[in-house]
């Protein structure tokens, strides 16, 4: 596993409250992981702190998945 | 007319994360001050304040009790210590199953002076050194003083009225006074009513200091600072906490078989149209609001054996609010005892009168007042009257009062009786 998909995770644990075990790379932050539109603005917030990435609003919309979070943050970090 | 009983209790307070544990200490004599722990108060002129303690102390609160880790991260301290102590009244009232009809006419009035001042507070600092991109999505949502009944309301799915009072250190009062009168006109069967606070934050301190409110004259002797009625008296200690009632209407309490504590016999309400923060000089506006609670309660001041009193331990407020007494009692002021517990807790503000309220409850449930701490020497105007100095004393209670005053000359009363 990536260091970025570590921290990733990682955050989503710790925003959202859930057990480590259940944030798999296919989990979905609504359906899966219990999240509203509000936590993932939040949890999007928490990656560009984290990575230094700016996610602008039509980014951040298509993340819906933990390794869509992944995959952009991979991506586009500096 | 639907009468209205008291049948669940919740606290969360300096002295206890739970009914019994808080009741305990305030009847053994303890003080729950101590030196600013949450920040830095090093700079601040007021440097004590009874905190409600961290989960590894002896009666330490654990939020993860009844509060969901995610709600923890997104609401100010006030909503968290409300959701808990809303909890621990609808399991001691055992209305944790309560099916959908019973649900629709369940409600919640829990309110707060200010609401999320340390989140408002640090949230500020964000949006100042970092820019609104990094402002929380949660900051509204997580700081509004309805967010209490809100959160609450969705996690017990009470679908009855969803209220929250805001009348700064009333609000705990008028949150029962106003849900027993829901209950009373019909709107509902089943109210949790109550108040939260949570504002020892560096703004919080400073603002209460500057207006001169708070005690500055004890930052060495943090147990000594709250003395309601002492001549050395200098301000508030601040407190944070919560206290909630369940409120049913008597038939429904009766049919299902509930424990009843008590009865919610007066409310009363006034305003002084004096001064903002100081109190009306001849105590005119609580007078009227203990006046009118005494008669709707039907009942004479001889009737009433306990007072749980505002007695801030402020210079002012202290003697004004036994000078109403005084004078509503008249020969009755022999034989009523008077206490502030807030020479424990310190002062919850919008908490305060729901947690009073509260002992007040206990008091009939247990027959037996709790004590004023740190009455070394009453001031000339207070001699006469049973403050139940440093001890708490058993007695007759048959009806209890409870007084609660807040900036802006906002007076409420209650009086609550045993069931007859």
């Amino acid at each position: 596993m990536s260091d970025t998909a570590d921290r990733v995770k990682k955050i989503v644990v710790e925003h959202l409250g859930v057990e480590a075990d259940k944030v798999t790379e296919e989990a979905s932050f609504i359906d899966d992981l219990g999240a509203d539109s509000l936590d993932i603005v939040e949890l999007v917030m928490a990656f560009e702190e984290e990575f230094g990435v700016e996610i602008p609003d039509d980014a951040a919309e298509k993340i819906s998945t933990v390794s869509d979070a992944i995959k952009y943050i991979e991506e586009n970090k500096g | 007319m639907r009468r209205v009983v008291v049948t669940g209790l919740g606290l969360v307070t300096p002295l206890g994360a739970d009914v019994e544990t808080t009741w305990a200490n305030i009847l053994a004599g303890k003080s729950g001050a101590g030196p600013i722990t949450k920040f830095d108060a090093s700079n601040q002129k007021c440097r004590i304040a009874c905190e409600v303690k961290p989960a590894d102390h002896e009666y330490g609160f654990d939020a993860n009790q009844r509060v969901d880790h995610k709600v923890q991260r997104q609401v100010d301290p006030f909503i968290v210590f409300g959701i808990d102590a809303a909890g621990q009244a609808i399991e001691d009232a055992g209305l944790e199953n309560m099916d959908e009809a019973m649900r629709l006419r369940a409600g919640c009035s829990i309110g707060s002076g200010i609401g999320g001042l340390p989140g408002i507070e640090s949230e500020s600092l964000v949006l100042a050194e970092k820019g609104p991109g990094r402002v929380s999505p949660h900051f509204v949502h997580g700081r509004l003083i309805n967010l209490i009944s809100g959160q609450v309301s969705i996690k017990y799915g009470l679908m009855g009225p969803n209220h929250a009072v805001v009348t700064a250190c009333s609000t705990g009062a008028h949150s029962i006074g106003d849900a027993a009168r829901m209950i009373r006109d019909d709107d509902a069967d089943i109210m949790l009513a109550g108040g939260a606070e949570s504002t020892i934050c560096p703004i919080g301190i400073a603002g209460f200091a500057q207006a001169r409110a708070l005690s500055t004259a004890f930052n060495d002797e943090p147990t000594r600072a709250s003395r309601p009625y002492d001549q050395a008296r200098d301000g508030f200690v601040m407190g944070e906490g919560a206290g909630v009632v369940v409120l049913e209407e008597y038939e429904h309490a009766k049919a299902r078989g509930a424990k009843i504590y008590a009865e919610v016999v007066g409310y009363g309400l006034s305003g002084d149209a004096y001064h903002v923060t100081a109190p009306h000089p001849e105590g005119s506006g609580a007078f009227r609001s203990m006046e009118m609670a005494l008669r709707k309660a039907g009942l004479a001041p001889a009737d009433i054996d306990y007072i749980n009193a505002h007695g801030t331990s402020t210079p002012l407020g202290d003697e004004l609010e036994l000078g109403a007494v005084r004078r509503l009692f008249g020969d009755a002021i022999e034989t009523v005892s008077m206490s502030s517990t807030k020479s424990a807790i310190g002062h919850l503000l919008g908490g305060a009168g729901a947690v009073e309220s509260i002992f007040c409850i206990l008091a009939l449930r247990d027959q037996i007042v709790p004590p004023t701490l740190n009455l070394d020497n009453p001031s000339d105007s207070c001699q006469g009257v049973d403050l139940v100095p440093y001890t708490a004393k058993k007695r007759e209670v048959r009806a209890v009062l409870n007084n609660s005053f807040g900036f802006g000359g906002t007076n409420a009363s209650l009086v609550m009786k045993k069931i007859d």
